[in-house]
Formats: C-alpha cells, sequence, structure tokens
C-alpha cells in the first residue's frame, strides 16, 4: 500500500463517519479537525473501523499521530504493509 | 405560582398512521389503522407498528447515525411542537427551557445490537461501541433534544412503564408551576420496536397480539383479542403558564387541569381495577370536576385478554351514572408505543374541542361481554354537541396507574 492509497481509505473511513462533510478537497497537511466537524467520538470511529476492518490496533498513546491526512498515512500505511505481509 | 394554570400551546408527534396531528387525527376519524409486519431479530415476522417520520428534517446525518432512534423522534416531535406553537424560539432563554419526556425502557434496542456486534467477533469486547454508553444513557432522548435545539435548561426522562407519557406532561406542569423552567416541553417516547426482547418477552408472557391481517392484530376489547402490538412513536407538547402564554400572544389548545399517578403496589403484570378508579377519581378531583362532567375518556386498553376486563371494571365504577361520558381507544389503530402512549393517545382526541368528534376504538367485531361499556364508541365515531372534557389514562408495568384530565380552554 503506498501513503496515497492508504489517504484514500481513510477518506472512506471518514465519509461514513461523517457523512454531511465535503471530503473534496480536505489538505493532507492540516488536521482534520480545523477542516471538518470531528469530535473526539469521531476519532475513535475511526480507530474502530480500522481495527474491524484491517485487525490494526492503535494505542491510545497514539492517537495523536491521526491528526491529519498526512501524519496517518505516515503512521498507518508501515502497519498496512506488515499486516499485508 | 403553585395554581398557575398549564396550558398546551403546541403538538409535535409521530405515530404508525401520521407524522402531524391532523394527519393522524383525520385517519383515527376515518378508522385508517397502520400495522406492519417487522423482520424481528430470532423472531422473523411480527406485528409492529413503523413511523416514516423524515428524521433529516431535523438532524445531520452525523447525529442520526451516532444518536439513537428514540432521540431521532424525540427530536422530530419537539421541533414539530415548538413551530406548532409559534414561539420566537430564537428569542427566548434557552436556559428556561425544560424537556421531560417518558419513557417506558430505554436502551435495550442499542444494547442489544453491540451484543449482537461482537458476536461476529467473537464477542471480543474490544469491538463493542464506545457510542454505547451515551446511546443507553436513561436521558438519552432528552438529552438529543436538548444537544439539537440548544436548550440549556434540564432535561431529563421520566421511567414510568407505559403510563409514562402522562408522567412527562405532568412533569413538565409540575416544573411550570415550581417556576424551575418557563417553557416545557413534555411527553412521551419509544423506540421498543427495535428490541427484540420487547416482543420476545410479551410472547413469552402469554401477551404478543397474533392475526394474520397485521392491521387486525391490534383489537382491545374484541372477544379475540390476543395481546400487544408493540409500536414506535412519540408526542411532545409545548407547556406554559397561561400568563406567559398570553403575554406572547400564543393560541391555547388546551388546558392541563387535572392528573393523578398513584401504584397498584401488588402485582408485577396484573393491574389493580380499584387502584386505577382511585387514579381516575383523583384527577378528576384536582380538576374540581365530577366524573359526569367528563366527555371523552381515552383508555389504556392494549388487549391483552386480562389487562382490558381490569381496565373496564374500573372505568365501569367510576363513570358508572354517567350518560354523557364517551369512551374510545387509540391502540386499536396504532397498536402500543408504550413510552409515547399516553401522550398520542391524548393527542388524537384534543381535536374534539373543535370537532366534536369521538374517534372511535376499531377492531372491535364482537365485543367481549366482560369488556361492556356504556357509550364505547365502537368502529365509527360519534358527533357530540360540544366536547369540553377529556381524560386520558395510561397505566404500566409495575403497577403505576396515571390519569391526565384537559378542557376545552377559556379564559375564566
Amino acid at each position: 500500500m503506498t501513503k496515497e492509497e492508504c489517504r484514500q481509505l481513510v477518506l472512506r473511513i471518514i465519509a461514513d463517519i461523517a457523512p454531511d462533510e465535503d471530503l473534496s478537497d480536505v489538505k493532507k497537511e492540516v488536521p482534520l479537525r480545523e477542516q471538518l466537524e470531528l469530535d473526539s467520538m469521531d476519532f475513535l470511529d475511526i480507530v474502530m473501523e480500522i481495527r474491524k476492518k484491517y485487525g490494526i490496533e492503535v494505542p491510545e498513546d497514539e492517537y495523536s499521530q491521526l491528526e491529519s491526512l498526512e501524519s496517518i498515512a505516515e503512521y498507518l500505511t508501515p502497519k498496512f504493509n506488515s499486516v499485508k505481509a | 405560582m403553585l395554581n398557575d394554570r398549564i396550558v398546551i400551546t403546541g403538538i409535535g408527534l409521530t405515530a404508525p398512521n401520521g407524522n402531524t396531528l391532523t394527519e393522524f387525527r383525520r385517519n383515527l376519524i376515518n378508522g385508517v389503522a397502520q400495522i406492519q409486519m417487522l423482520d424481528v431479530r430470532y423472531m422473523g415476522p411480527v406485528a409492529a407498528g413503523i413511523c416514516d417520520f423524515d428524521a433529516r428534517k431535523h438532524q445531520t446525518r452525523k447525529e442520526i447515525r451516532k444518536g439513537t432512534r428514540a432521540g431521532s423522534i424525540a427530536i422530530y416531535c419537539a421541533r414539530e411542537a415548538v413551530t406548532n406553537c409559534g414561539i420566537a424560539w430564537d428569542k427566548i432563554d434557552k436556559s428556561r427551557v425544560g424537556i421531560y419526556l417518558g419513557i417506558t425502557e430505554h436502551g435495550n434496542v442499542e444494547t442489544e445490537n453491540e451484543v449482537f456486534n461482537i458476536s461476529k467477533y467473537d464477542y471480543d469486547t474490544r469491538f463493542w461501541s464506545h457510542h454505547h454508553n451515551p446511546r443507553t444513557v436513561a436521558n438519552n432522548p432528552a438529552g438529543e433534544v436538548s444537544m439539537n435545539m440548544h436548550i440549556t435548561g434540564p432535561h431529563y426522562t421520566i421511567g414510568a412503564a407505559c403510563a409514562a407519557g402522562n408522567a412527562g406532561l405532568i412533569q413538565g406542569l409540575q416544573m411550570l408551576r415550581l417556576g424551575d423552567v418557563d417553557f416545557a416541553l413534555g411527553g412521551g417516547v419509544s423506540e421498543s420496536i427495535h428490541t427484540f426482547g420487547i416482543f420476545a418477552g410479551f410472547k413469552s408472557q402469554g401477551a404478543l397480539a397474533q392475526h394474520e391481517d397485521p392491521k387486525r392484530a391490534s383489537r382491545p376489547f374484541d372477544v379475540a383479542r390476543n395481546g400487544i402490538v408493540v409500536s414506535e412513536g412519540g408526542c411532545i407538547y409545548t407547556l406554559e403558564r397561561l400568563k406567559d402564554a398570553q403575554n406572547r400572544g400564543a393560541s391555547v389548545i388546551a388546558e392541563i387541569v387535572g392528573y393523578a399517578l398513584n401504584s397498584d403496589a401488588k402485582d408485577a403484570v396484573l393491574p389493580d381495577p380499584g387502584q386505577q378508579s382511585k387514579c381516575m377519581l383523583a384527577s378528576i378531583e384536582r380538576a374540581d370536576l365530577s366524573p359526569s362532567d367528563i366527555d371523552i375518556v381515552s383508555t389504556h386498553a392494549t388487549a391483552t385478554p386480562q389487562g382490558d376486563i381490569h381496565e373496564c371494571q374500573a372505568l365501569r365504577k367510576v363513570f358508572k351514572n354517567c350518560p354523557n361520558t364517551y369512551i374510545n381507544n387509540t391502540k386499536s389503530f396504532i397498536g402500543h408505543s408504550m413510552g409515547a402512549a399516553g401522550a398520542l393517545e391524548l393527542a388524537g382526541n384534543i381535536p374534539a374541542f373543535k370537532d366534536g368528534i369521538v374517534h372511535p376504538s376499531i377492531n372491535i367485531d364482537r365485543l367481549d361481554e366482560q369488556c361492556q361499556l356504556p357509550n364505547l364508541v365502537i368502529n365509527e365515531p360519534k358527533k357530540l354537541p360540544k366536547v369540553n372534557t377529556i381524560l386520558n389514562n395510561s397505566f404500566g408495568m409495575l403497577g403505576i396507574n396515571s390519569s391526565l384530565v384537559i378542557k376545552r380552554f377559556t379564559e375564566d
């Protein structure tokens, strides 16, 4: 999986979690909370979906990695790739 | 203040056969029931009352996804009631608004869903949703209204089994009289059709209705009745002190003049006619009326073989010398909407103050002799010269009884 594929995958999860949001122009370097109406429960939804769909755990002390699309891709892409391997 | 007159100024509702009072009333007058077969988890098709209001009218898709069905029902009813009452909502002090919603139960739906969800993950609780607790706290439906409408006054639910709809109204009235709030949203809601446990529980109790035609399954007072049809629904009223309503030029729908709540203190499921009649009499006495002053009695009867007989015994005792009192039932149209029942069944009768019509109790092919009542309005509506008073009964498990008396509004 590439980082771009990871970003798209996370965007698809966010589309389900925040169905009223326009995701067509989410800037990858900008924190998601500054661009979208997301609260702490929404981030827990993201963590849950990643756990359910891909069996990947995001430990609580690493939630800060989920700040922006870029930081998420940086953090999750290796995890996806190691699961696939 | 404790003697302040409390009036109804707005009504918002959703019932299986109507999403506005106008539509609901029209169907009650025309004998239009709405019960469908619902595929219930682990049970298969069961007769149930399903609402089809548009939740998106007042909620974002995200609110609907995160919240509960009871929350959506409550938000829809509360917002429709506020619109109906004509208050300048954006201008009033939201810290002086209270939300008081009756519920029969809440949380079973969401807990059952989570158990079902983790069953697909070998019961690994890591997959249990973080939304479970905010969805299942008992104040959830009222809390969702608070968040959606930015109401910062008190909000809570009143758990009173199937007497809860009346209890929500009574709580709103009391808080207005105490001066705790200046504007109250009171009524009841239910999402119970989304829990298999309610259906399975009634079935195990021998109290779940069965009929090949679902629209004929709910048949209080009929000799062939065989139990309850469970429904979802909601009905919320805007309540105000009369002087406040008049000061803002509100159109007053009716006045709540009497109420009573009591308990059987006897049996978990079998009602006590003695306590039911005492409850009705206490509500009439508080209204400073006599039983013969009551024009319409909206019965609680749920179509269980024993429950209907007991309520009829209580009614015969209270209204034994009342030739001008007429009796009807709403569950025959929409089933038992649980926490919403009391509030919904009252609402369907309120237009009688204007049109003088008592809607019937339908689905009575052959009246059970033990349910013979003077002036029971059977299958066809009854036009009266004038309707001035309505008594609304709502009773529930663990022996809780509630009666409400409302009156056509007059200035004096």
